[in-house]
C-alpha cells in the first residue's frame, strides 16, 4: 500500500507542477491556487506512504529510494510551510519539480533491497536519517531563495521589471525566507550528525571517521556554519549566498550519493 | 420602460461646470428624493464624484432631465447645456458599467470609484428610489466593476512618478514600515515622493540641502529631521531610500561611497531613486551588490510602461463590458418572455387538470396510489412537452423574435393571449424599451410587471 500511496503523491505532485509553472508564465494568479491545495493532498498521502513503509519494515534499510521519498515529502513541507509564513509559491519554481522526480523515481522503484543487519533496527538510525534530510532540505531551500534572489536582483539592476521576476516577492522577503531557513536547519543537521556519530562510534569505533560519506557530511555541515556566519557577521546575500549555498549543496548531494562509495552506510559487516 | 442618464463628466465639462453641479454626500439624498417627484420618473439614481455628477432614471416614456436639472439648479441651465451627455437604454447600460469599471475615470482603473457608485446606490435605495430595474441594473452594474478589476490588470500598476517610486522600493523591501528616506535636495517632487513613501509605512525622514535653512524648512513640511550638507555621506548609510534631487553639477554618490555604504549597512539593499538632472548618482555605483538606482528617465519609461499595459488591460475591459451589455440585454428579454411562458403553463396546466378530473368522474375516484401515479405521469409528460417552448421562449432575442414567437405559440396552442402583440414588439431589437410586455399582454394576463419584477427580486436575491 505505501508503495500506491506513494504512486498517488507523485501524480499529485506532478499536477501541481504543472500547474504552478503555469501559473508562473500566466498573468492570472487562478492557476497557481490549484498548486498549492494539490500539494497539500499529495503531502498528505506522501505522509501515509512514509508512515505504512516505516510500518512495514521496509523503511528500516533506508535504501536509496527511501529516503528520496523522505527527502521530497520533507522539501513539499518546506515549501507548504514557506507559503503560510510568507504567502509566496515562487520557491515552488525549482523545488517542484525536484520534490516531482524524487518522489517519481522512489515510487517507481519496484523493490527495495533490504539489509539485514540488526544495528539498523535501532531508533537512532530513523532519528540520524530523518534529522539529515530536513537539514538538507532547509539547505536546499536556501539554495533556491540566493537563486531567486539573484534572479530578482538583477532584474531590478537592469529595469526590467515584467516577466517572471516581476512576479517573485520583495528582495528584502526573500533574502529573509532563506536566512531563517538556514537557521531552522542548521540544528538538525547538527543533531543528525550528532546522532550518526553515535551509532558509528557505537558500531564501528573511530574508523567511522574515515569513511568518505561522514567526510563530505562534515563538510556540508562546515559550509553551512560559514553561511551563517557570513550572513549574520557581515550580512552577505544574494551573490556571494548563492555560491556559498551551492557549495554546501553540492557536498549534501555527494554526501547523498556517497552510499554507494560509504561501506559503512551500506552496512557492511567489517 | 425606458432608462435615461444624463450627466456631465471630467471629459466634456471644465471643473468649474463640475463644481456647480457636484453635489456633496450629505445632499445626496434630498436630490435623489427631488429626482424621484419629478414627473413621470418612477426610479432613480444619482451619482456624484469629484469628476462626473449623473442622473439615471426609469421610466414609463421617458422624462426630461434637462428640465429637471434646469429647476434643479434654480437657474443657468443653458450655461451646462453644452457640457451635458445623455445616453439612453443600452447605451447607459453600457454607461454605467463602463463607469463602474473605472474605464470612464479620469485615471482608468482607479479603484475608487466601484466604492462611490456602491454608496449611491445604497443612498438611492435606502430613499425607495431604486427598485426592480435599477436595482437589476445596478446591482449589474456593481458586479461587472467587480469582474473587470479582477479579471483584467487594470488596476494594478502605477502610473506616477512617485507611486512608481513606492511601488519599486516595495519590490526590494517588501514593507516600507520602519525604512528610512533621505530626501538629498529640497525639491517639489522629492517632497512629493516622500510624503508617498511615507503614506505607506516609511518611519524617519532626513532632510539634507546645500543651503540648511531650506532643509530645516522641508523638514518641517514632511515631518523629518534637517541634516547639515557636510553630514551627507557619514549618515546617508542610515537610508534604505535615498531620493535625490540637487542642482548638482557633478554626481554627489560615487561607487565608493556605495561601496561604504553597503559595508556600514552589512549589505542590506539600498534604493537611490536619482531624480536630478544633471544626475547625483554615477551609474558606476550600480556595479556595487545591493544597490539599486533608477533615475528620472527610468521611472518615466516605467510609468509609461505601466500606463500601455493599462491601455492593453483597459481594451480587455471593454470586451468583457460588451459582453456584459449583451449578457444583461438578454436577461431583461428572457424577464420580458415571463407572461408568455406562464400563460403557457397555465393553459397547458389547465387542460392537464381538466382531464385528470375527467378521468376521476369516470373511474369514479381514484385511490391514493392511483392519484400519485396519474399526477406523476401527466405532470411530467407536460413538463417534458413544454420544456423546449420555455426554453425558446428564454432564449428569443428581440422583440421581433419574441412577437415571432408568441404568434406560433398562438397558432399552435390557441392561446388567445398571443393574438395581438402590439407595435412594441416590432421596435429596434437594440433599444430596452422594445423589451417590454405590450399594453395588449398587460390587460389580459395576470399582471405580468409584478411578476417580472418579482423574478428580477429573486434573481438579485440569490446573486
Amino acid at each position: 500500500m505505501s508503495l500506491f500511496w506513494l504512486r498517488v503523491a507523485a501524480g499529485l505532485y506532478g499536477i501541481s507542477m504543472v500547474y504552478g509553472l503555469i501559473a508562473l508564465l500566466r498573468r492570472r494568479e487562478i492557476l497557481s491556487r490549484a498548486t498549492l491545495p494539490i500539494a497539500a493532498i499529495a503531502l498528505n498521502l506522501h505522509f501515509v506512504a512514509l508512515v505504512e513503509a516505516f510500518r512495514s519494515g521496509s523503511m528500516a534499510s533506508m535504501p536509496l529510494h527511501e529516503s528520496e521519498s523522505l527527502l521530497a515529502f520533507l522539501m513539499m513541507f518546506l515549501f507548504v510551510a514557506v507559503y503560510y509564513l510568507w504567502g509566496t509559491t515562487s520557491p515552488g519554481i525549482v523545488v517542484l519539480p525536484t520534490a516531482f522526480l524524487l518522489t517519481l523515481s522512489a515510487a517507481l522503484a519496484q523493490s527495495a533491497p533490504r539489509f539485514a543487519s540488526p544495528l539498523i533496527r535501532s531508533g537512532w538510525i530513523y532519528t540520524h536519517v530523518v534529522l539529515i534530510l530536513a537539514g538538507y532540505s532547509a539547505l536546499f531551500f536556501s539554495l533556491v531563495a540566493s537563486f531567486l534572489y539573484l534572479l530578482h536582483e538583477r532584474s531590478l539592476k537592469n529595469k526590467k521589471l515584467n516577466g517572471f521576476a516581476g512576479k517573485l516577492p520583495a528582495l528584502e522577503t526573500i533574502d529573509d525566507i532563506g536566512y531563517r531557513l538556514l537557521l531552522i536547519g542548521f540544528p538538525f543537521m547538527t543533531l543528525g550528525l550528532i546522532a550518526g556519530s553515535i551509532i558509528a562510534q557505537a558500531q564501528f569505533g573511530t574508523a567511522f571517521m574515515h569513511d568518505p560519506k561522514v567526510v563530505l557530511s562534515l563538510l556540508v555541515w562546515a559550509v553551512y556554519i560559514v553561511l551563517i556566519y557570513t550572513r549574520w557577521s557581515a550580512g552577505w546575500r544574494g551573490r556571494r549566498a548563492a555560491v556559498l549555498a551551492g557549495i554546501a549543496c553540492v557536498a549534501a548531494l555527494s554526501a547523498w550519493a556517497a552510499n554507494y562509495v560509504s561501506g559503512m552506510h551500506r552496512f557492511i559487516a567489517r | 420602460m425606458k432608462l435615461q442618464l444624463i450627466g456631465v463628466n471630467h471629459k466634456t465639462a471644465p471643473v468649474e461646470v463640475r463644481e456647480s453641479l457636484a453635489i456633496p454626500e450629505w445632499r445626496l439624498e434630498e436630490a435623489t428624493r427631488r429626482l424621484l417627484e419629478h414627473p413621470g420618473v418612477e426610479e432613480c439614481f444619482v451619482l456624484s464624484t469629484c469628476n462626473r455628477v449623473e442622473f439615471t432614471t426609469s421610466s414609463e416614456d421617458g422624462v426630461d432631465l434637462r428640465a429637471f436639472l434646469g429647476e434643479y439648479l434654480a437657474a443657468n441651465g443653458s450655461a451646462m447645456e453644452k457640457h451635458l451627455y445623455e445616453y439612453e437604454d443600452t447605451h447607459a447600460v453600457r454607461h454605467l458599467f463602463r463607469v463602474s469599471a473605472s474605464l470612464d475615470s479620469m485615471i482608468v482603473g482607479e479603484p475608487q470609484i466601484l466604492g462611490q457608485v456602491k454608496q449611491s446606490y445604497a443612498i438611492a435605495r435606502a430613499v425607495g428610489a431604486v427598485q426592480s430595474n435599477l436595482d437589476t441594473l445596478l446591482t449589474r452594474a456593481l458586479s461587472v466593476g467587480k469582474r473587470v478589476r479582477t479579471e483584467t490588470a487594470i488596476g494594478s500598476s502605477a502610473v506616477s512618478i512617485a507611486s512608481v517610486a513606492v511601488e519599486l522600493a516595495k519590490k526590494i523591501f517588501g514593507s516600507l514600515h520602519g525604512r528610512n528616506v533621505y530626501l538629498v535636495g529640497a525639491g517639489k517632487m522629492s517632497e512629493l515622493a516622500a510624503r508617498h513613501l511615507r503614506s505607506h509605512g516609511a518611519a524617519a525622514i532626513f532632510v539634507a540641502n546645500r543651503t540648511f535653512e531650506r532643509a530645516v524648512q522641508m523638514a518641517a513640511k514632511v515631518g523629518g529631521s534637517a541634516i547639515p550638507f557636510e553630514r551627507l555621506y557619514e549618515t546617508a548609510d542610515q537610508a534604505d531610500i535615498v531620493i535625490s534631487s540637487t542642482g548638482a553639477p557633478h554626481a554627489i554618490f560615487r561607487r565608493e561611497h556605495g561601496e561604504l555604504f553597503m559595508q556600514r549597512r552589512k549589505n542590506r539593499p539600498m534604493f537611490f531613486i536619482d531624480i536630478a538632472v544633471p544626475r547625483d548618482v554615477d551609474q558606476q555605483i550600480m556595479q556595487v551588490d545591493g544597490i539599486f538606482v533608477y533615475d528620472i528617465d527610468d521611472l518615466q519609461q516605467v510609468v509609461k510602461s505601466n500606463a500601455s499595459g493599462r491601455e492593453r488591460e483597459a481594451e480587455r475591459a471593454e470586451l468583457l463590458i460588451e459582453e456584459e451589455v449583451i449578457r444583461y440585454q438578454r436577461r431583461l428579454q428572457s424577464l420580458d418572455a415571463v407572461p408568455a411562458i406562464i400563460a403557457l403553463q397555465e393553459h397547458v396546466e389547465g387542460i392537464r387538470q381538466a382531464e385528470v378530473e375527467r378521468l376521476r368522474h369516470r373511474m369514479g375516484g381514484f385511490t391514493l396510489e392511483q392519484q400519485a401515479a396519474i399526477e406523476n405521469l401527466t405532470r411530467g409528460l407536460v413538463k417534458k412537452i413544454l420544456h423546449p417552448s420555455i426554453t425558446a421562449l428564454k432564449n428569443a432575442s428581440g422583440g421581433d423574435q419574441l412577437t415571432a414567437m408568441s404568434e406560433l405559440l398562438h397558432k399552435l396552442f390557441g392561446l388567445e393571449l398571443f393574438a395581438s402583440n402590439g407595435p412594441n414588439g416590432k421596435g429596434n431589437p437594440e433599444a430596452l424599451s422594445s423589451m417590454s410586455p405590450s399594453e395588449a399582454e398587460r390587460d389580459q394576463s395576470s399582471d405580468p410587471d409584478n411578476c417580472a419584477s418579482e423574478l428580477a427580486q429573486k434573481t438579485n436575491a440569490g446573486r
